[in-house]
């Protein structure tokens, strides 16, 4: 079976896009605090997953429904609410990160297929076993910080699917485990599943260009001649033992077209593009070209052509293949 | 009322052998901490050099009277890594899971939830209790109105809250040591031993904001809960987590003490604190749940 082709859906137009050109499953969220991508104007409502789930499995397609942040205390009803829509609606799969609504799934919606988010951040045979035993999940979705290497002895140790993220915005940090965005702005991908919020964003002008800051911390400085890019927290310029510099990551984006082929042999089911923020013409485009080197990977054709093209879509053209090779550490 | 406890979490930063066993033998003899956590949270790297100390700090800490946690790894990796984190869980005392990766080890027996496990609400408190949890020290963003609803549903939990300490935000397979020093994690040199509290680390415009531990970030500000016992009884705290700097912990201890006691009002605590050689400005914003950054009231 050809390796699986995950694709972002951030609106019921990208959904159909992304179907349209040949993704093999797109995952989306509903228009609350219950998926990590809680940005205005994204997600879903319970009617437009249901009519997102009958296009795309009238192509082929499989729905995957993100329900992957940490449910409130005292206030869990969101989180049912949002797994009984996904079921009623036929989804092929939900994608979990928290203990609760996994185990309130596995006991209340037993017909579901379960997929751990990587906003859970299992990366040991230990964790994954674990989330496996208890609450039968079907697929891991790896955290970013395994190498290759790591990958291809994981899948021999463990007994359920893998998904690994090969292109689009990269977290430095283990996801699902970071309270960087909450201590600059009071939320965070696990409280309010938002990182770097906008309504923290300001750009303040001054003789020496412009400063981006969040939650008034300066996270970059821009010349006046240069665009001002948005300031997300892990990719900014910091001063650390007298030195300024991208501490955590440089403002790039991840590209792992090139080991589609060595993902495949480590054992990978599925590969996953990130960007449930972007615009139907960028889904469309990113997935059509995947489907290019997928296909080719399985032909055992050399992708070249797909992946040249792939590396102009990235921001700026800067892109890295991130924890997939161990010297990024 | 049961007196509320008083832990001294695992000691972050990569200090030597001969550092550890110092602060461990002060704790022993003259802090009024009742819980203890032992053991390397951070890097698996640092462990071969440490692991001696941990034996005899159990001794000392125990024949002084005090409880001793043994604190699992956070990211455990390597096989070797994973294989300590069974080891400990295998092992008599109590343990501190700090990633799912020690549950199945550990399952059916006592042991603690830390900060980093994701437990943010009562159905995860009480999956955690079901599998032997005793104890949770809760992720450090959560506000204290969502500690209270926890331990109200969860009345078998000891509920503890990260009190004192720069704050533990996130974790990274990318060490920012190496990188910093242009080195690779793989042949680090250590260099995160040269700063016992973290390496603080400044916005270009100069504000202070992280600090960097290895693979680990923390905030720059310090953590500086000061309840009374009644207010943190309110919330259904039962015991506050002081996280270990160069600062004198056994003083930190003392005012906590006095604190709980009622012996010294919460600004008068906090003005003390103040006064301590601490790494950061003192913050406590995630307990009313704004931005973690927000400065305590004025001391």
């Amino acid at each position: 079976m050809s390796i699986e082709l995950v694709c972002p859906a951030g609106t019921p137009a990208a959904l159909r896009a992304g179907v349209e050109a040949g993704a093999h499953a797109v995952y989306c969220g509903f228009r609350d605090e219950t998926n990590a991508r809680n940005f205005p104007g994204l997600n879903f409502s319970a009617q437009e997953l249901r009519e997102g789930v009958r296009f795309a499995h009238g192509h082929g397609a499989r729905v995957l429904v993100a329900i992957n942040t940490f449910a409130r205390a005292g206030a869990f009803e969101p989180w049912a609410q949002a797994l009984q829509n996904a079921e009623e609606a036929k989804a092929d799969a939900v994608i979990l990160a928290d203990i609760a609504v996994l185990d309130y799934c596995a006991t209340k919606h037993p017909n579901l297929r379960i997929h751990l988010s990587v906003q859970a951040a299992a990366a040991t045979p230990e964790a994954i076993g674990f989330y496996a035993d208890a609450f039968g999940v079907k697929r891991v979705v790896l955290p970013r910080v395994l190498s290759v290497e790591e990958i291809a002895a994981l899948n021999k140790a463990i007994g359920i699917e893998t998904e690994v993220f090969v292109f689009g915005g990269l977290c430095p940090m283990a996801e699902g485990r970071c309270a960087l965005s909450s201590y600059a702005t009071g939320r965070s991908p696990n409280m309010a599943g938002v990182c770097s919020p906008p309504e923290a964003v300001a750009y303040t002008e001054d003789r020496r260009g412009t400063a981006a800051t969040l939650g008034g911390f300066t996270i970059n400085r821009f010349q006046p001649s240069e665009q001002a890019g948005y300031p997300t927290l892990c990719k900014g310029r910091f001063v650390a033992g007298g030195k300024t510099s991208y501490l955590f990551e440089d403002p790039t984006s991840l590209n792992a077209a090139g080991l589609i082929a060595s993902l495949k042999a480590a054992g990978v089911t599925a590969l996953k593009i990130e960007g449930r923020q972007r615009g139907k013409g960028y889904v469309a485009e990113v997935v059509r070209m995947f489907r290019r080197v997928v296909d080719a990977v399985e032909a055992g054709k050399p992708p070249l052509e797909a992946e040249r093209a792939l590396q102009a879509l990235v921001e700026g053209g800067r892109q890295t293949s991130g924890a997939y090779k161990k010297s990024w550490r | 009322m049961s007196k509320i406890g008083l832990t001294l979490g695992p000691v972050l930063f990569n200090w030597d052998a001969d550092r550890l066993r110092a602060f461990y033998k002060g704790i022993a003899e003259n802090s009024k901490f009742d819980r203890v956590h032992l053991g390397e949270v951070v890097c698996g790297k640092r462990m071969p050099f440490t692991d001696a100390v941990w034996m005899d700090a159990i001794g000392w800490l125990e024949d002084a009277g005090k409880e001793v946690v043994l604190s699992t790894l956070s990211l455990p990796a390597s096989p070797r890594e994973r294989k300590t984190v069974a080891d400990f869980c295998r092992g008599d005392h109590l343990v501190e899971m700090n990633d799912v990766t020690a549950l199945p080890a550990r399952a059916g027996r006592p042991f603690v939830v830390g900060p980093p496990v994701n437990v943010y609400n009562e159905r995860a408190a009480r999956f955690m209790a079901s599998r032997g949890a005793v104890a949770v020290c809760l992720p450090v963003e959560l506000p204290l109105a969502s500690m209270g609803l926890i331990a109200r549903a969860c009345p078998e939990l000891e509920i503890e809250a990260f009190a004192f300490g720069r704050l533990p935000l996130a974790l990274s397979s990318r060490c920012y040591h190496a990188r910093l020093h242009g080195l690779h994690k793989d042949s680090c040199q250590f260099v995160c031993e040269k700063d016992p509290d973290g390496l603080g680390v400044d916005t270009i415009d100069g504000q202070h904001f992280l600090a960097v531990n290895g693979v680990q970030t923390l905030s720059q500000g310090v953590q500086a809960y000061c309840p009374t016992a009644d207010e943190a009884t309110a919330h259904g705290i039962r015991r506050l987590r002081l996280s270990p700097h160069t600062a004198d912990m056994c003083a930190v201890s003392a005012i906590y003490r006095d604190l709980l006691d009622g012996a010294v009002a919460p600004d008068a605590a906090r003005s003390k604190l103040s006064a301590l050689n601490l790494p950061g400005a003192l913050v406590d914003g995630y307990t009313r749940g704004v931005a973690g950054c927000a400065p305590v009231a004025a001391a």
